[in-house]
This record gives structure tokens, C-alpha cells and sequence, in this order.
């Protein structure tokens, strides 16, 4: 069936422009800003790249950046683990005590607002005497992103007919075996965008980070927000379009992975 | 169409089954399951023997499903047993057992292309690559499948995957093939012509069918004996004919099949022949069932088919020496369904009787319109007299 190119309205291109323009003009002015040459951010002094050699001699910028990649990765690899496993059991197992409950507690974080998770957290971390650092910036993010994964990640699960497993199962594979040659193929996109997900909730996370980080342990929007505290540098600009850029490319990627696997997975346009 | 195999004239005169087979393949003994408090099969025994095509039919919710996930070992019963070639199977796992299983809706896998949907058992049992492509080349030629086998299952036409699921549930070469509604999804044309290449493949394989319909003419066209199923237990085992022309009880006749049912009682006895006052009809004649029915409150089936309609009647000595019944009545609707007419016909006494002729003419010159008189008459031997 041939799809007819939607028939756009003035009204419909107005809406879309202003929409478009409200979501990215902040965001090419902050791109256009880091390429500055003036070193005052509001005064254009022609086009440089000078902030972006700064910003690679900037040793505590690169630290933070480097940190909260470490801490993205780890609590967004935790937190797939977690949530796959939590959307596993509240998909599967229909008929356990507690299910309902579970299943509203793993949302409640959803809507918790962030200073009580992080000064929740952060009472939880004085009171085991645990160190601030690394590990409990890592553990509060995984607590954090852990749901998002569950939601994403359950609601591939529910779509995946239970029969399958039980034809797998029938053609002689145990259950855990059945699991991994059927169920996991077919969930694997859910689980990478769960991932991604985490992901990025990690690396833009600012609230709960400052309440559960130590001394020396600077994420990057930390990090960035302490600068900005003393008055917006242009190298500041740079990094916020660097960081642009790097989520763009995994955008574009995700989606393209994820069309892949459709194209060759169930919901294929036939030959 | 019924099995015409059958050499026993008088499908009622026996119990046994018509065809015999060897030692049984399958022995299901006292099996009861329940969830909850709803018994989805109640205290059920059933043998089924190697090389067999049995069926089982039933209304939906009936139990049928249950059994056959039992069988397949998807549910464990809470009492019973079920017996494999005398081995108790009962709390074997599902992927231990040399049973396989089509699904309803073929469950076949999105991710993998037809011939590693057919090769997924072979890889599970341990064969070499080669092993798997001999065998898997070997199942696409037997369900006509060759040039298809890299495609995916969302590539396939319904009668496209329901090959492919009887050829993956096949590959491993099961002891026992357990179908459920496998032809449910096609449409009518196509489950007709798949009916028949099924029977072929089961014959030439000589592997026993289980298969699971709510299809009654799928079960009959089928299976060499039919279990009818209704709230959990099993009404009735019997071939195809025996279960249409000796139904064992009321609610098996209207099951299968169409059939007039006249509530009466019996007056008179002579051997085996029995005259009855039906409620509506008046006088009938019939033959005793072979488990004679006493004095109880009966009932009378018979079926349309066995029923002729004339204008005149049959001949009055007939009718006299009670060999020939004839009720007199008014044709009341005529439904034309092609290859025969199905007829309304109020008898005199109150009772509507349904009344199949074929139309073996082109031309309707002699066809009975609404409103004519006519006689229905039918033969005591055609007439099943059941307990009510």
C-alpha cells in the first residue's frame, strides 16, 4: 500500500518551525558561541577554535569528562542487568506474592523528584560510612536509570508471544537455554536502548551526582556548573557542544540499529 | 465422508475399534488437572496406539488444550499418570521428551530464517552442521518447501509457516507429533487440501498424530478414531462412523453432526424391536441399542440425511408391520445449500423435523416447496434410541 506524502498546511509548517526553533535555536547559539574568538561569551569576536585547544589542556574538565563516562557505562551496564531481570520476573512471574507491589515500586522512581532520591541516598551512604566517590555516584545512578530500563525493556517482553519459549523448550532446549536462543534476540533492542537510555540519564545527571559524590570525583555537569557558578566561559561552550555532538551521533545510531533490526526482524515490508 | 474402512456393517453392533493396532503408544491413566478450583481435566484414561491418527475434539474450554500441553509436558497433572512406551512421563521436562509439538499459531521463530526454524531441534540434539543440513534439506522436500529456506516467517503465507512448523516439529523425528488446531489459522479451501497432505505425511511417516481440533469434520476427515471431549472427561472414544452413527450419548449426537432429537417413552417391546410414543410425533419404531435402555424416559436421533421425503408416503403394509416410519407433516422452510437442500418440515402432531436431500438433479422441476404436504419416513435401523 502506497503511503501518500503528507499534505502539509501554512498552519502545519508554522507550528513546526516555531516548535523546532524553540527546542534548537538555544542550542546553535551555545554551538555558534563555542567558536568564538572574544572571551566575552556575549560578544562575537570572529570564528576560533582557541576554547577548544583550551578545553583540551583543561586537565580537571577532561578528569570529570572521563568520570562520567566511567560512571555512564558502569551504571548503565548494572542498571540493563538490574531492569532486564526485574522486566523479566514481572512479565513471567504472573502468579507471585507481591507482584503488584513490585511492579508500583519500580515506578515509583520514575516520579520521585530527584533531590529526595539524592538526599536519600546520601543519608544511606553516611550512615553505611561509605566513602563518596566513585562507587556510590555509580550505585545512585544505577538505582536512578534502573527503572527506565524495566519500562522499556517489559514492554518489548510483553509483545513477545510466551509460546515461543515453550517451542524452544519442546524442541529440546532447557528452559535457560530456550531463554537465550529465543527470548534474547528478540528483547536484544529493548535491552540496547534501555542501555542507551541509562546512559545518557547518567551523563546529564546533575542533582543526584553533586548529592552523592566526594571530593575529587567531579562529574562532568558537576563540574561544568561549578565553572559557571564563577561566570560562563567560552570553553564551557565548547564542551556543551562537544557533548551535543557525541549524543547526536549515538541518537543517529541507535536509530539506525534499531530500524536495522526491524527491517530483519518481525515487522519486515515483505520481498 | 466417513471411513469407509470399516467392515462391520452395523457401526453400532460393536465397541471395539475397527482398526487394530499394537500395543499402545501412549497410556494416559487417572489424569486430573485443575487451576483453581476448575478441574480442566477430570479423572481421564485413554490409550492411544503407535501409528495412530487420534483426535481430539471438543467445544472450546472443554479440556482438550490442557491434555495436550500434559502430553507435551507444559503442565504437570496433579494425579495420574501418562505413560510413554510404559515409561511414566508424568515429570519428564519438556525438552527430555521424544515428543514435539505444532502450535496454534505455529510459534515459529521471528529471528531465524526456515532453515534454522527447522534445524533448531537438530542443533538442540547435538547433530554436526551436516547432520542438520541433510536433515533439514530432507523435511523441506517432504512438506515442498525447496527455494524458501532463507526466508524469514514474516516472508511466508499462512500455509508458508504451517509447513514450516510441521516440518521443524518433525525434524527431530518424535515418537509423537502433537498438533494443536494446526490448521485453525487457514482459510477453508486451503485447510481441505492440507487436511489430506497431513493424512499422506502421517501414513508415509507412520509417526502418531495427536492432534486437537474444535473442527468436527477436520476430526472426521482425519483421525482414525475421534475422543470427544467435554468438561474435562472424555464422552466418548470411537472411529469417525461409529461417532456419527453411534453417538453414546444426547450430548455427543447434537455435538456431532445435525440431528432431530424426539423426547418419548417406550410402550411396547418385541425382542429387539421397540415401539415408542414420541412427545410431538406420535408413534415410532426403533431398534434396542446394544446396552439395553430400560424403562427410562429416551430419546430418538436420527439424522436429517436419513430421512426421505415423498408425496405420497411409502407403502401402507410397511408402515403397518412397523418396518418403515412415516410422519406426515407440512414443508415449512427450505434452505438450498448447492450440493443439498435442507427442509423444515411441522409435523401434524407439533414436532419440526430437519430433512437433508441431495440434489442430484440440475433442474428443481420436482423440488418441494413451502407449504406442500408430504411424508417424512425413515427406517427403525436408521433411528439411535439414547438414554436422556
Amino acid at each position: 500500500m502506497a503511503v501518500h506524502p503528507l499534505r502539509l498546511s501554512r498552519f502545519n509548517i508554522t507550528s513546526l518551525v516555531l516548535g523546532l526553533a524553540f527546542l534548537y535555536l538555544p542550542i546553535i547559539i551555545l554551538v555558534i558561541y563555542s567558536f568564538n574568538a572574544s572571551r566575552l561569551v556575549t560578544v562575537w569576536g570572529g570564528w576560533s577554535t582557541r576554547w577548544y585547544t583550551e578545553l583540551f589542556n583543561d586537565r580537571a574538565m577532561l578528569d570529570a569528562a572521563w568520570m562520567s563516562l566511567c560512571v555512564g557505562v558502569v551504571s548503565a551496564t548494572l542498571a540493563t542487568l538490574l531492569g532486564t531481570l526485574a522486566a523479566i520476573a514481572l512479565t513471567r512471574g504472573a502468579g507471585f506474592r507481591g507482584r503488584t507491589m513490585m511492579s508500583g515500586m519500580l515506578y515509583a522512581p520514575l516520579v520521585m523528584p530527584e533531590v529526595i532520591t539524592g538526599l536519600s541516598l546520601l543519608l544511606l551512604f553516611v550512615a553505611l560510612d561509605a566513602g563518596r566517590g566513585f562507587v556510590t555516584v555509580t550505585i545512585a545512578h544505577t538505582t536512578l536509570t534502573m527503572c527506565f530500563v524495566t519500562v522499556v525493556v517489559q514492554s518489548r517482553l510483553a509483545g513477545i508471544d510466551r509460546s515461543l519459549e515453550e517451542a524452544a523448550m519442546d524442541l529440546g532446549r532447557d528452559p535457560l537455554r530456550a531463554f537465550l536462543a529465543v527470548t534474547l534476540p528478540l528483547i536484544w533492542p529493548a535491552i540496547a536502548a534501555g542501555w542507551m537510555l541509562a546512559f545518557t540519564l547518567s551523563l546529564d545527571d546533575l542533582v543526584i551526582a553533586s548529592f552523592t559524590t566526594g571530593p575529587g570525583s567531579a562529574t562532568l555537569p558537576i563540574r561544568i556548573y561549578s565553572e559557571v557558578r564563577l561566570g560562563v566561559k567560552p570553553e564551557i561552550n565548547a564542551i556543551c557542544t562537544l557533548i551535543v555532538g557525541f549524543i547526536a551521533v549515538v541518537i543517529v545510531m541507535a536509530s539506525l540499529a534499531s530500524k536495522l533490526s526491524s527491517t530483519r526482524g518481525e515487522s519486515a515490508a515483505p520481498l | 465422508m466417513t471411513n469407509l474402512t470399516a467392515t462391520v456393517a452395523d457401526p453400532a453392533a460393536s465397541d471395539a475399534p475397527v482398526i487394530a493396532y499394537p500395543t499402545p503408544l501412549l497410556r494416559i491413566d487417572g489424569v486430573t488437572k485443575a487451576f483453581g478450583a476448575h478441574s480442566a481435566v477430570d479423572n481421564l484414561s485413554l490409550d492411544i496406539k503407535a501409528g495412530e491418527f487420534f483426535a481430539l475434539l471438543g467445544p472450546s474450554g472443554c479440556g482438550k488444550t490442557t491434555l495436550l500441553r500434559m502430553l507435551a509436558g507444559f503442565e504437570a497433572p496433579d494425579t495420574g499418570k501418562i505413560e510413554l512406551n510404559g515409561e511414566d512421563i508424568a515429570a519428564v521436562l519438556p525438552h527430555q521428551r521424544p515428543v514435539n509439538m505444532m502450535f496454534q499459531n505455529y510459534a515459529l521463530f521471528p529471528h531465524l530464517n526456515v532453515r534454522d526454524n527447522i534445524g533448531f531441534g537438530l542443533k538442540s540434539a547435538g547433530l554436526t552442521r551436516l547432520g542438520i543440513d541433510t536433515r533439514v534439506a530432507e523435511m523441506v522436500a517432504l512438506v515442498k518447501l525447496q527455494g524458501l529456506e532463507k526466508r524469514r516467517p514474516d516472508q511466508l503465507s499462512g500455509g508458508q509457516k504451517q509447513r514450516v512448523a510441521l516440518a521443524r516439529a518433525l525434524a527431530r523425528h518424535p515418537q509423537l507429533l502433537l498438533l494443536d488446531e494446526p490448521l485453525a489459522a487457514l482459510d477453508k479451501k486451503l485447510r481441505e487440501e492440507t487436511q489430506v497432505e497431513l493424512m499422506a505425511l502421517q501414513r508415509q511417516l507412520g509417526t502418531t498424530f495427536v492432534i486437537v481440533t474444535h473442527d468436527q469434520e477436520e476430526a472426521m476427515t482425519m483421525a482414525d478414531r475421534i475422543g470427544v471431549m467435554h468438561g474435562g472427561r472424555l464422552q466418548q472414544v470411537a472411529t469417525p462412523r461409529q461417532l456419527y452413527e453411534a453417538p453414546a450419548s444426547r450430548w455427543i449426537a447434537e455435538f456431532v453432526g445435525d440431528i432431530n432429537i424426539i423426547e418419548g417413552g417406550i410402550t411396547h417391546r418385541d425382542g429387539h424391536r421397540l415401539t415408542i410414543a414420541g412427545r410431538d410425533v406420535g408413534t415410532l419404531f426403533a431398534i434396542e441399542p446394544r446396552h439395553p435402555v430400560g424403562d427410562a424416559v429416551i430419546c430418538v436421533a436420527i439424522r436429517p440425511e436419513k430421512i426421505r421425503l415423498s408425496r405420497r408416503g411409502p407403502a401402507t403394509g410397511l408402515v403397518n408391520s412397523g418396518a418403515m416410519n412415516s410422519l406426515e407433516g407440512v414443508i415449512s422452510d427450505v434452505g438450498y445449500l448447492g450440493g443439498r437442500s435442507l427442509y423444515k418440515v411441522k409435523l401434524d402432531r407439533g414436532a419440526t423435523l430437519r430433512v437433508a436431500l441431495a440434489n442430484t438433479a440440475r433442474l428443481d422441476v420436482d423440488a418441494y416447496s413451502i407449504g406442500e404436504r408430504v411424508a417424512a419416513w425413515f427406517a427403525p435401523d436408521d433411528c439411535v434410541v439414547l438414554v436422556q
